[in-house]
This record gives structure tokens, sequence and C-alpha cells, in this order.
């Protein structure tokens, strides 16, 4: 007979071997469900992407040869200074509005900590950017907000002496930033406000007692406490941050020039505007091994959200 | 947690339970006449549309009830609008991929010729010659060319536009300027610079620069066109960096610059449309249609707007030509009903029907002599319609500019690769527009887009 | 866990004016956030000259016009409430598919985790990676050979596939919450997972079982690019009635705030409500 051990998950009994592997099915069991159906809902389109990016096919010209199986596509994306540009962008506009929003959900999380006058109704209206549809927001941000003639923002800046900005147009990689870290700021301020107030009361208060000043308490007890908010938001965040696709199609086009094109409005434009199927499946390959080549990196590594630790309940 | 909270949250439970059923049910019991299915039922068939978003399509889409589903009792119309890029591409996709989602479709004349060869849409001289009230030798010459390919009508026009010049005639009394009859753009230029007024804030002129094929491209091309440029010659060379296109490019960006609309790189018709009509600028190079929304009643300048041809240079007329017309899906399972609707949806009845219900001025411009005929519409739209007529039917849209093109075209190359390289190269007029960027660099990234481009699709032998 | 009503030792002895300036820097910060979806929301009142002015008009003479016509519709064309209708079902709908999908699935990665739990949280996530644009074709020839282009089931099908990543990833930091001997007692009792679930999880883990089916929620309603590209008229959500109005040679700007406001309604609210929920259901499912 096994001894218990440390690990409070593991069976007490040690059963034959037979029964252990019936045992694993067992537990294999109430994951097959969702398994099975993310399998068939995502992977066929998937498989028939990289089919796809394996041939010449130009909506365009349906009758045009295949040329099945070609690398034409990949030499294509490969060769690509727009695909460089786009990529580049792209880890821009997921990096720093990540970065931005996180620093920013910080700050007005730890605000929002305290009692504040009107605190429920502050942090309703916080939420908001985060719950509007975000193509109607770009519009809004386009025409009304940041329009050089018609806009609010310059109507509100003008006794400052800023007179007719072209943020769009001029500054169009800071109005793309800016767009995304409003939309997400929200959402971290939530996950950061949640790890805050799921702080033990009685350490932090004895921590005060002993004359730990508020600096001190911070950095040594609270902030190893957020760090698994932290890189909770940090992940959802890029995840759909790095998709990015309304505020770009609407607000800049990508312009001026290819200067805020990034990866998904690249792959609209070849898909849609240039209908090279062939081509826009070759590049999302691309783009998925590309990240899940980063993600492996940053789970295995930076994040610990895989470790063993995570496991360990007392 | 303790057990304690557990019990707390177990009432949870069924209130969560509860309010998904009546959510559910309520969202099933709520009747949506809307939501019928296309399949038939009973002998009634239901055809769908897709329309671009335009007040004018807006009206019909009022009017449809009424005046066609009334008199045809087993037809039921189904309307999808989108904004115009995401409609195209919707479009084309159903189109190209065969979903069969719609049995109409509204298309520009750019696409007339690919879809037409590749058998998307049908042709319909049979059917239109079959139909004795439709009069198809009624539609301007030059908007049914644009719609036929190889002697083969495939689309119906719902509205029509050329370009022409807008002024505000109060800004021009004011600082002494007078416009001349047949306008050329270095007369444009000088009437501009003296108009330009940025301590009063209002600008020379509003010209188009969002990015866009259909935006910032449109004006500028015709600029191109009667400045003797060219997007390629006839073997399909581009030339973009001649000297004639560098010249004309450079006008316009450097007008644009110097004596037009701060933020120029954001603003198209809408725009450059509210702009002109608070005053803000003295003249406005824009489609034909927006007169109709700048001298009407509720505008703030309406009575004052002054009109004159598109600028020349080179050429007699520089206008550019486009119309949003309805072409049938040759995979529609709805013809006859289809061909029915696109009838009367471009026939002189619905414009007569629209003017009894919204008035003359408010009728499709651009598709038929017989509206421009009329002594109504003439009364409603006097100061414009003829000028617009004018335009119109003096385009030549297989060589609009000074030298042969491969392809017919006035603003844009009729290639189906043009939406995609065209939108590219305005991605660069906008950045020369917003000074990214210099024109020289511009047009040289766009030369090479440009070649590239029709080199990959096989044109250039 | 601290709810902090009432205020600390600390905070008593910090100055009235810090506080007060904090509270003013929180309110204002706050405000800036909020300010384009309140300007939107006022933008909808206006007529569609006087949203299209030089100069912004925070004062003007209201007007219920737009609302009126996003609700109603004008003759011959339909109000929000079709699609209003489309987008409900469409929403709830999968987001009982999610949760139904997710939670067991959670189950066999957190309570008694599978041994290759790593590898499949990653597949999950993975099924995230790869960019929509791209897919839409293969998506929409599937969908046209399956004939179901344009209805409701697909988009429910679609939106399920795209929600129970996070939902999976979730809802297991909350199951990692529930302490092993309830789940060993229920066992002893006989109960078999589905009975384990009920009786005893769910109650559990109920507000991060809420935050969970509002997030799926959220992006279910919004999602705008797959409703767009698969659907025309029988399954077409509120996002695609916004798109109708983008007029490039039209003004649009009232209405469009309008309806933007009206569809946003349904979310904000269920948003405003859940708001303590989300928060403390994240903070239960974050910690692991």
């Amino acid at each position: 007979m096994t001894v218990l051990t440390t690990a409070p998950r593991k069976l007490a009994l040690a059963p034959p071997r037979s029964r252990r592997r019936g045992a694993a099915w067992l537990k294999r069991l109430p994951l097959l469900p969702a398994m099975v159906f993310t399998i068939v809902v995502t992977q066929i389109p998937f498989v028939l992407t990289l089919w796809y990016s394996f041939q010449r096919y130009n909506l365009n010209y349906p009758n045009r040869p295949r040329q099945f199986p070609t690398v034409a596509n990949y030499r294509a994306v490969f060769s690509d200074p727009v695909f460089r540009t786009a990529a580049l962008n792209t880890l821009e506009f997921t990096a720093v509005p990540v970065i931005a929003s996180v620093l920013l959900g910080l700050g007005i999380a730890i605000l929002l900590n305290r009692r504040v006058f009107g605190r429920g109704l502050l942090r309703t209206l916080i939420i908001s950017p985060f719950l509007v549809m975000s193509a109607a927001a770009a519009l809004i941000w386009k025409y009304s907000i940041l329009d050089t003639t018609f806009g609010v923002l310059n109507y509100v800046l003008r006794p400052f002496g800023v007179h007719d900005a072209n943020w769009i147009g001029v500054h169009s990689q800071l109005t793309i930033i800016t767009f995304l870290t409003w939309q997400w700021t929200p959402f971290m301020v939530l996950i950061i406000l949640a790890g805050l107030q799921s702080q033990n009361e009685e350490i932090l208060e004895a921590a005060r007692v002993d004359g730990a000043g508020p600096w001190r308490i911070f950095r040594a007890l609270t902030l190893p406490h957020l760090r698994m908010y932290l890189e909770l938001g940090i992940l959802l965040g890029s995840i759909y941050i790095v998709q990015a696709f309304d505020s770009i199609y609407l607000i800049t086009q990508g312009g001026p020039a290819t200067d805020t094109t990034n990866l998904p409005y690249y792959i609209y434009q070849v898909a849609f505007q240039a209908y090279d199927i062939g081509r826009a499946s070759a590049m999302s390959v691309v783009v998925v091994v590309g990240t899940i080549l980063i993600a492996t990196l940053a789970l295995r590594t930076i994040s610990s959200i895989f470790s063993d630790d995570t496991l360990s309940r007392g | 947690m303790s057990l304690t909270s557990t019990a707390r949250h177990h009432r949870g439970w069924p209130t969560a339970a509860a309010a998904t059923a009546l959510l559910v049910a309520t969202a099933s019991a709520c009747s949506n006449p809307n939501s019928s299915s296309s399949s038939s039922s009973g002998g009634a068939q239901t055809i769908t549309v897709a329309v671009t978003a335009n007040p004018l399509m807006t009206t019909i889409e009022n009017l449809t009830a009424g005046g066609f589903e009334a008199s045809h009792p087993n037809i039921k119309v189904k309307f999808v609008t989108y904004d115009e890029n995401t409609e195209r591409a919707d479009v084309e996709k159903d189109v190209a991929a065969h979903g069969g989602q719609y049995d109409v479709v509204m298309i520009g004349p750019n696409d007339i010729t690919s879809w037409a060869n590749n058998g998307w849409i049908d042709g319909l001289n049979t059917e239109v010659g079959q139909d004795a009230s439709y009069d198809v030798n009624d539609l301007l010459p030059s908007i049914k060319a644009a719609l036929s390919s190889k002697g083969q009508l495939y689309a119906l026009p719902f509205y029509g536009e050329s370009s022409f010049m807008m002024y505000n005639k109060k800004i021009f009394a004011a600082d002494g300027l007078t416009m001349p009859a047949n306008p050329t753009w270095a007369q444009i230029a000088a009437l501009a610079a003296k108009a330009n007024n940025t301590s009063k804030n209002v600008a020379g002129i509003c010209l188009r620069g969002l990015t866009g094929w259909g935006d910032n491209l449109a004006s500028l091309d015709t600029v191109i066109n009667t400045m003797g440029g060219a997007w390629f010659d006839k073997n399909w060379n581009a030339k973009l960096t001649s000297p004639a296109t560098e010249a004309a490019v450079n006008f316009y960006v450097n007008l644009v610059k110097q004596y037009g609309e701060p933020g120029a790189g954001n603003d198209s018709f809408n725009q450059c449309l509210n702009i002109f009509e608070q005053g803000q600028a003295a003249m406005w190079y824009d489609a034909t249609v927006g007169a109709s929304t700048v001298d009407a009643s509720g505008s703030p300048i309406a009575g004052n707007v002054g009109f004159a041809p598109a600028p020349v240079d080179l050429t007699k007329s520089s206008g550019w030509l486009w119309t949003w017309a309805l072409a049938l899906e040759s995979s529609s399972k709805h013809q006859s009903a289809a061909e029915q609707f696109m009838n009367w949806a471009t026939s002189k009845q619905y414009i007569a029907y629209d003017a009894s219900k919204n008035g003359w001025a408010a009728v499709p411009p651009g598709t038929r002599t017989s509206t421009y005929q009329n002594a109504e519409y003439q009364k409603a739209a006097g100061a414009f319609a003829n000028l617009t007529l004018q335009e119109i039917n003096s385009v030549n849209i297989n060589q609009p500019g000074v030298a042969p093109q491969p392809v017919p075209g006035v603003q844009y190359v009729g290639i189906p690769e043009f939406e995609n390289f065209g939108q590219q190269v305005s991605a660069q007029i906008t950045a020369a527009i917003d000074g990214q960027e210099s024109v020289s660099q511009a047009l040289n990234t766009s030369q090479t887009i440009a070649q590239q481009a029709v080199n990959n699709a096989g044109y250039k032998s | 866990m601290s709810s902090r009503t009432t205020l600390t030792l600390a905070e008593r002895r910090s100055k009235l004016p810090v506080r007060l300036g904090l509270g003013l820097l929180t309110w204002f910060i706050v405000l800036v956030f909020f300010f384009p979806v309140f300007w939107m929301a006022l933008t909808g009142f206006k007529t569609e000259p006087a949203a299209n002015t030089p100069t912004p008009k925070f004062i003007f003479s209201p007007t219920l016009y737009e609302y009126q016509s996003v609700w109603w519709g004008t003759p011959g064309t339909a109000g929000l409430r079709g699609y209003l209708e489309h987008s409900i079902v469409i929403t709830v709908l999968s987001t009982i598919v999610v949760i139904a999908l997710a939670l067991p699935a959670a189950y066999a990665l957190a309570i008694r985790p599978i041994r290759k739990w790593r590898d499949v949280l990653f597949f999950f996530i993975s099924t995230k990676m790869l960019p929509i644009v791209g897919a839409i074709i293969p998506l929409f020839i599937i969908a046209r050979d399956l004939n179901i282009l344009d209805t409701q089931r697909l988009l429910i099908l679609l939106y399920s596939a795209m929600n129970l990543p996070i939902a999976v990833w979730m809802l297991r930091s909350f199951l990692l919450e529930v302490p092993i001997s309830v789940i060993e007692a229920a066992q002893v009792d006989g109960a078999r997972l589905p009975r384990q679930l009920r009786s005893v999880v769910i109650p559990l883990i109920m507000p991060g079982l809420a935050a969970a089916a509002l997030l799926c929620f959220i992006f279910s309603w919004n999602e705008f690019f797959l409703a767009v590209n698969l659907t025309t008229t029988n399954g077409a959500t509120v996002p695609i009635y916004l798109v109708g109005f983008v007029a490039p040679e039209g003004q649009f700007l009232a209405h469009l705030s309008a309806a933007a406001t009206v569809a946003c309604l349904p979310v904000l609210i269920a948003g405003w409500a859940a708001q303590d929920k989300l928060v403390r259901g994240l903070s239960m499912g974050a910690v692991k």
C-alpha cells in the first residue's frame, strides 16, 4: 500500500495497471466534448487554409491552374518588404498598447482600490471602452474626435495653442496605439483590481503597523501578489490585441503609406482587395507559426503560469 | 471559501437559469417581419439585393414596398446595405465563391469587364429588349458604354455622376473673384491662392486626400488625365513617374498643401461637403451629386453656390465617370423576379414615383436623358442639372486623357488588380499630402507597385 | 476578503488634501476614458447637420429622431429590432454552449488533471492565433458546402469555438480554488461527475462562472468580421446593422452614434450590473 504523497490530487491507493488505464480515460472523458468541438470547428478551416497556401488561387481568375503543390506563395511572403513592415508594426502595436494598458491599469486600479467617492460608478464608467463595439468606437474616434477640422480633441486643445493638428495623418501610429490602449486599459483595470482586492488585509496591516511605508509595502508585498494577475492580463490582452483590425481598417486605412499596416490588415488587403487567396493563406500560416513560437517561448520561460507551482494547493 | 458562502451562491444558479430562459423565450417570441427565409413559399419569391450605403439607396429601400412589391405581389425584396468597401468585397466574395447569397448586386463600371468574362453576371440585352417600357436608349450613352462589354449590357444604372467645380458665390464676391466659364487648373490655383484665408478659417479649395482608390485617386486621376499624364501606356508600361504625371501630382499635392483644407489626408466627399457647406472653403471639386446637397434647402449656403465645368488643361473636358448599377448574378435562382426588380429600380417609372414622393430635386441623377428633359426636374435642379449632363456626356471612357490607354476607365484602371495596387498607390499619395514623404518618393514607390502588379498578373507581355 | 467598506487606520491618518487630490485625479482619469463613449451617446441626440459642425457642439437642441429611427426603423427599412433578436439568440446560445463545454474540460484540467494539461491548455490558446481574415474564405466555402451560410447556427458554432479557449483557461483557474476535500467528499458519497458538477462545483464557483459567461457574451455581441462575411439577412447581427450607415456620399454621424449607443446598451447594462461579480470572479480565477 502506497503512502499519501504530498501532491494532494494523486489517489491514496495505487490501483492495478488496467484500472489505472481505465481511470486515465475516465479523467480525459470530460475534456473530450470541448476538444472534439474545437478540433472540428477550428482545425478543418485551418487545414483548408494550409491547403490553399500551397496553391495559386486568385478569386478573380477562378479558371487559372492551381499549380498545386507550390511554395510560390511562401517565397512571395518572405521576400515581401511590406510583410516585414507589417510584422514589425504588429509587434509595435501589440507590445506598446499591452504595456501601456497594464501600467495605466495598475495605476487606475490602485486609485480605484482606495475609498473614493462614487467608487461603484467609477468602476462602471471605466469599463465602458471595453464594452463598446470596436468598429463603432473607431468611427467615432475618426470622425468626431480626431478629425482635424471637426474633431473634439482639436477643439479642446485650441486654447492650448494646438492648431488643427492632423492626428490621423501625421501621428498615425500614436493614434492607433492610443486607441488600442484606451480600449484595453479597462480590461487590465478589472484584472488588477481583483488582485488588489484579494490581498490578505491582515498581512498588509501588520506591515503598516511595523512601520513600513506605502511604497515598501507595494514593492515587497503587493507586486509579488499581483504577478499572476499581470501575467494573465498580458497573455489575454496580447492574444486579442495582436489581431487588432477595426481601428486600422477604419481610422488610418493602414496608412499613410504603410505606416500603420499590421499583419491582419495586410492579410485583409491581400485577401479582399487583391483576392489572392493563396498568398493570404500562406501569410496566415506564417503568422500562426510565428505566434506559436513566441508564445511558447514566453509561456515556458518567462511566465509562471505553466509551472508546477500552480498545481499545488494547500 | 466557507460552506456558508456556498449556500449563498447556490441562490444564484436558478436565477441565472431563469434569466437565460427568459431571454431565449423573449427572443423567439419577438416577431420580426424581416427575417423570412429566402425560399419560396406559396409561389412568393424573395430576392436579396446588395446595395451600398447612400441616401439614394435608402430612398429606394423606403419606396420598394409601395412602388414595387404592391404591384408584384409574388416578389418580396430584401436589401442588404453595407458601406461601399465592405459591399464590394462581400459581393465579389459571393460571386467568386458561388455563395448564392445575392440575386441582384450593386456594382460599379470597373468590375463589368472582368465579371462578365468570368461569367459571374448575366448579359441583359435580351431582357431589357423585351421590356417595352424600359427604353434602353434613353440611358445616357457614356453610362451605357461604361456598363457594357463587347456589345452586351451587363448592369442597369441606378445613378450616375461625373465631377465638376463648385464655388461659394459669397466668398468670391467678397474677394472680387470671378469664375471663368471653362476654367483651367492654372486659373483655379490662382483663384485658390487669392481666396485662401487662414485667419478666417477659409481654405481656397477643398480637395480629396483620403486613402482609397475611389477617394483621393478619383479626383487626382482626372487631374493626371487632363495634364497629359497616365497610369499605363498601351503596352502596360507604368507611367506614374513620367514628367507629365509627376507634374500633375505635384500640382495637386501642392495645391492641397498650400491652399487646401487642413488635414486633407483624412478628407473625402463627406468631409469636404461639410467644410464647403459651412463656408470654410471657397471652392470644392468633387462629384456632381454634391450639388444636390449643398444647393438644397437645409444647406447653409443654398442659393449661393456657383458651378463650373471640371477644370481642364490639355483636354477639352476632364470630369470623371461613375455609376452605381444593378447587375444580375448568374447563379441567382430567381432570375425573372430579379430582372423585374432591376428594371423597375432603374426605370422612368421609378424616377417619376420618387419625384411624386420626395420631389424632383432628390431623384437619382445621371442615368437617363428623359430626366434632364423633364420640365419639373429642370425647375428643381436647373442650377446644376445641365452642367451635370454636359459633363457626363462629354466623357470619353476609352481615352479620357491625352494618350491612348490599355483599358477603358477614367478615374480608375479597369482591371481587377487595380483595387489592390490602386489602394496602395493611394496610400502613398496620402503620405505625400500629409507631408510624410515627398511627391517623387511617393511616385517612385507607386511606380514599382503598379508595374509589379500588372507584371505579376500577366498583362505585360 | 477585503471589501474595504471601512477606513483603515492608515487611511484615516492620511491627510485630507491628499485624499481629496487623489480622489479628483481618479475622477478625472475615469472621465477621460469615458468621454468618447459619452460623446457618442450625446451625438445620437443631434440632427445630422448639428453632428457635423466645425465647432463641436456641447449645447444644442436635442432630438429623439435618430434614436427613434434606429429603434423603430423608417418606413420600409428595418430598425435595429430584427438584428437585436438575432444577436440575442446567437450570443446567448453560444455562451451556453461554451460554458457547457468548458466546465467539464476545465474540470479535467484542474481538479483531476490529466497528464498533458499544459499541452491541452496551449492547444486551446493556439486556436486563437490564426488571423480570422486569412481563414474567412475557407470558412465561407465550408459553410457554403454545408448549406449553413447566413444562418444563426453557423455563428453560434463559430462564436463558441472562438470563446471556448478563454473560458477553459478562466474556469480552470477558478476550479483550482475548489478544495479537493470537497470533491473527494462528494466522490465518497458516490456522486459521479455530472452530480459533482451540479451540486458541488458550480455553486462554489458561481461568481467565476458568471465572469467567464459575461466575457463570452461581450466578445460574441461585438463580433463583427465573421458576422459580416458569413451572413446577409437571416443571421445578420447588430454590428452589421451599424456598418450599413457608413455612406461615402451622405452624412451619417448622428444616426451611426445613435445606432452604436443602442447597440451597446445590452452589453453595457450587463457589464454594469455584473462588474462586481466580474471583479470577484477574475480574482478567484487569476490567482493560479
